[in-house]
C-alpha cells in the first residue's frame, strides 16, 4: 500500500506546521521522518492517521483520498510515543481491543492477541496489566495492538524516545524486523538521527515544514541536500575556504565542491570521519581532547591560527594520538558542501 | 543487617515522632468521642451493657428515619455524581480558561455553602412565599418533602463532585481516546470500553462523598423541612435535646453508631477501587 502526501499545509494560529508537503511512500517501506522539534514530522504523521486534517492539501493511502475520513475508519495502525496503553485492560485484551471493537467472536479475539504477543516476543504476558510491565513492554503490546487489525500502514510516533538507550537499540532492530516480515508500508517519525539512520529505508528531513531531502541514508549522510541536512544529520566541522571556480582551498589542500559557492570566502563542511591526524612536531595544531568510544575515538584539535575540527580516529589509536600531541591536519579528498562564513571556524555537533 | 534497612528503621521511627501530633489530635478529636459515643450505645437504662438501644433503633420509628436518610443520600449521590461528573467534563473541554477557572473557584465556594443560610436562599426563592413562585404561580409546599429537600442537597453536591473528579477527568490522557480512534472505536465505544471503566472509581469515590455529606447533614433540613422529612440526623437531634421524649440520648448514640457502620461499609466498598483509579491515572 502507497501512502501519498500532496501539497499539506497546516497552521495552528500563527505557526506554520507544514509549509506544502509533498512525499510519496512505497508498499512496505520504511520511512524515517527526522527533523527538529517543531519541524512537522508529528503533524504530518497525524494528518495520515486522520487525528489533524490539513488545512489544505490531501493524504492518499492506496490511492484513495482519505483527507476527511475520520480516524476511526482509516486502515491505518499507529503506535504512540507514550505507550498509550488502556490502563483498565490486560494485556491481552489492549492487543485485541480493535477487534472487539469490531465485534470479533472471543476465540478469534484471544487467538490472534496471543498470536501477536508471540510475535513481539511477550508470549505469557497477555493476562498482566501495563502498570505490570515495563517501559520497552509496554511499547512492544502497543506494537502489537497496532498490527492487530493488520492495517495498510504502520505509523510509529517516536516510539522509543521514553525508553532506556539499550532496550530502544533491541526495540528498533525488533520494530525493522518485523516490518521486514510482514511487508507493511511505515512511518517512523523520529528526531533521533541514529534511530532514523539505522532503521530506514529512506530519511525524509523535514525543516519549517518543509522536506529538505528524501533519499536513502547513506545518501543523507554522505551527500546531505542543503547546509541545515549536513549539520542536522551528524557531527559536521566548520572550517574556512576560500572558493576558486569549482574548487575550493581548505587547509592549503584544493578540493572539489559540492554544491554552488555562496561566496568566495565560505564554510567548508567536512565529517570528522574526513579528517586525518597525524603525529607531527611543525603540525598545524595540537589534540586537546580526546573522546574514546569503542570503535573509534573523537580528537578535538586545536588549530594553531585559532578554531577547532574533530577527527575520528580508530579507537586503537586512541593511545598514541593523546591530549597534547603536536599534529597535522589533513583532508581526505572528495567533493565537500560549502556554507555562508561563519565567524569562528568551530565544529558543529548533532542536534539530536 | 545492612545499612539501608537501618536508616530506613531510624526514617520509620522519625517518622512516627514527626506524626505524633497529628495522631494526637486525632485520638482527641475522634477516638475519644468514638469510645463514649459507642460506650453510652451498648449502656441501657439499667446502666448495664445490653442490645437494648441498637435494637430500638432497628424499630420505627427510628429505622424509617435511617431508611429515608439512605434514600436521600443515594438520590443526592447519584444525580449529583451524574450531573458533576458533565458538568466538569464539558468545562474542562471547553477551550475558555477563565470559564475552567471560573466554575472551579464556584464549586470551591459552593461545595462549602450549606445549612441555615442555605435553607433560606431556598425558601427565600421557591418557598410557599418564595419569589420565583410567586412569579411563577407555583402551589404551595413544593419545596417541603423528600424531593425539595434533595434538590437543595445537590445545590452543594455538584460543585463538590466537578471538584472531585476534575482531576480524574484531567488524568484521562488524550492518547487513550486516540489509540481508541485508532483501532476503530467510535466516541461511545472509547467511553464505554476504557474512559467510563477508568473513571468508575473515581466517579465511585465522588458518589460516596456526597452521600456521606447528605447522609451526615442537619442544619439545613431543620431550617428547611422540620419533622415532615424524617431523617436520621433530625431523630439523633429530637433524641439528644429531649424534644419530644426525655431519657433518649443513648438512643441517639445508637443511631450514630449505625450511622458509622452505614459510612463504613460504603467506604469498604470505595477504598480499594479508589487505589485500583489512582494507579490508573497517576
Amino acid at each position: 500500500m502507497t501512502v501519498e502526501l500532496r501539497e499539506l499545509r497546516r497552521s495552528f494560529g500563527g505557526t506554520v506546521a507544514l509549509d506544502g508537503l509533498s512525499l510519496t511512500i512505497e508498499q512496505g517501506e520504511l520511512i524515517a521522518f527526522l527533523g527538529p522539534s517543531g519541524c512537522g514530522k508529528t503533524t504530518a504523521l497525524r494528518c495520515v492517521a486522520g487525528f489533524e486534517r490539513p488545512d489544505t492539501g490531501a493524504v492518499f493511502i492506496d490511492g484513495a483520498d482519505v483527507t476527511r475520513v475520520p480516524a476511526n475508519r482509516r486502515d491505518a495502525g499507529m503506535v504512540f510515543q507514550s505507550y498509550s496503553l488502556f490502563p483498565n485492560l490486560n494485556v491481552r485484551d489492549n492487543v485485541a481491543f480493535g477487534l472487539r471493537v469490531r465485534r470479533r467472536p472471543a476465540s478469534e479475539r484471544h487467538s490472534r492477541a496471543a498470536e501477536l504477543l508471540e510475535l513481539v516476543g511477550l508470549g505469557g504476558f497477555g493476562e498482566r496489566y501495563p502498570h505490570q510491565l515495563s517501559g520497552g513492554q509496554q511499547q512492544r503490546v502497543a506494537l502489537a495492538r497496532a498490527l492487530a487489525l493488520q492495517p495498510k500502514v504502520l505509523l510509529l510516533d517516536e516510539p522509543l524516545s521514553a525508553l532506556d538507550a539499550k532496550v530502544r537499540v533491541n526495540l528498533r532492530e525488533e520494530i525493522r524486523r518485523l516490518q521486514l516480515e510482514l511487508g507493511i508500508t511505515t512511518i517512523f517519525v523520529t528526531h533521533d538521527q541514529e534511530e532514523a539512520l539505522s532503521v530506514a529505508d529512506r530519511v525524509a528531513v523535514l525543516k519549517s515544514g518543509r522536506l529538505e531531502q528524501v533519499a536513502p541514508p547513506a545518501e543523507v549522510y554522505d551527500r546531505p541536500a542543503t547546509p541545515f541536512v549536513a549539520e542536522f544529520v551528524g557531527t559536521m566541522n566548520h572550517l574556512p575556504g576560500r572558493v576558486s571556480g569549482e574548487t575550493v582551498e581548505v587547509f592549503g589542500q584544493i578540493l572539489p565542491l559540492d554544491n554552488a559557492a555562496p561566496g568566495e570566502e565560505v564554510d567548508v563542511l567536512v565529517r570528522p570521519e574526513a579528517v586525518r591526524v597525524t603525529p607531527s612536531d611543525d603540525g598545524r595544531g595540537f589534540i586537546l581532547a580526546s573522546s574514546f568510544r569503542g570503535s573509534i575515538a573523537r580528537l578535538r584539535v586545536q588549530l594553531d591560527g585559532g578554531g577547532e575540527v574533530l577527527a575520528d580516529v580508530p579507537g586503537h589509536e586512541a593511545v598514541r594520538l593523546a591530549p597534547g600531541l603536536k599534529v597535522d591536519v589533513t583532508l581526505v579528498e572528495r567533493p565537500v558542501l560549502t556554507a555562508p562564513r561563519t565567524a569562528v571556524a568551530a565544529p558543529v555537533e548533532p542536534v539530536a | 543487617m545492612t545499612g539501608p534497612v537501618r536508616s530506613r528503621r531510624r526514617g520509620g521511627g522519625a517518622g512516627w515522632l514527626a506524626a505524633a501530633p497529628l495522631l494526637a489530635v486525632t485520638l482527641i478529636a475522634f477516638g475519644i468521642p468514638v469510645v463514649v459515643l459507642v460506650v453510652g450505645a451498648f449502656t441501657v437504662k439499667t446502666g448495664g451493657l445490653g442490645f437494648d438501644n441498637l435494637s430500638a433503633t432497628m424499630r420505627e420509628p427510628y429505622i424509617g428515619a435511617l431508611w429515608s436518610s439512605v434514600k436521600l443520600s443515594a438520590v443526592v449521590a447519584v444525580a449529583g455524581a451524574i450531573l458533576g461528573a458533565f458538568l466538569a467534563q464539558a468545562v474542562l473541554t471547553s477551550r475558555s480558561g477563565l470559564l475552567r477557572e471560573a466554575v472551579l473557584t464556584a464549586s470551591g465556594v459552593l461545595s462549602n455553602f450549606g445549612g441555615v443560610p442555605l435553607a433560606f436562599i431556598w425558601i427565600a426563592t421557591l418557598g410557599n412565599s418564595g419569589v420565583v413562585t410567586a412569579a411563577l404561580g407555583l402551589g404551595p409546599g413544593a419545596l417541603y418533602n423528600f424531593w425539595g429537600l434533595a434538590l437543595v442537597y445537590l445545590y452543594f453536591s455538584v460543585p463538590l463532585m466537578v471538584l472531585v473528579i476534575a482531576p480524574a477527568l484531567d488524568g484521562l490522557k488524550p492518547q487513550w481516546r486516540e489509540a481508541a480512534q485508532n483501532n476503530g472505536a467510535s466516541t461511545w465505544q472509547f467511553w464505554r470500553m476504557v474512559g467510563i471503566p477508568v473513571l468508575g472509581p473515581s466517579l465511585l469515590g465522588g458518589g460516596v462523598l456526597l452521600f456521606g455529606g447528605a447522609f451526615a447533614a442537619y442544619a439545613t433540613a431543620a431550617a428547611m423541612v422540620g419533622a415532615s422529612v424524617p431523617l436520621v440526623t433530625l431523630q439523633i437531634a429530637d433524641a439528644l435535646t429531649g424534644n419530644v421524649l426525655i431519657g433518649y440520648e443513648n438512643i441517639a448514640l445508637a443511631l450514630s453508631l449505625d450511622m458509622i457502620v452505614i459510612a463504613l461499609l460504603v467506604m469498604a466498598v470505595y477504598l480499594p477501587l479508589q487505589k485500583r483509579s489512582s494507579r490508573w491515572l497517576a
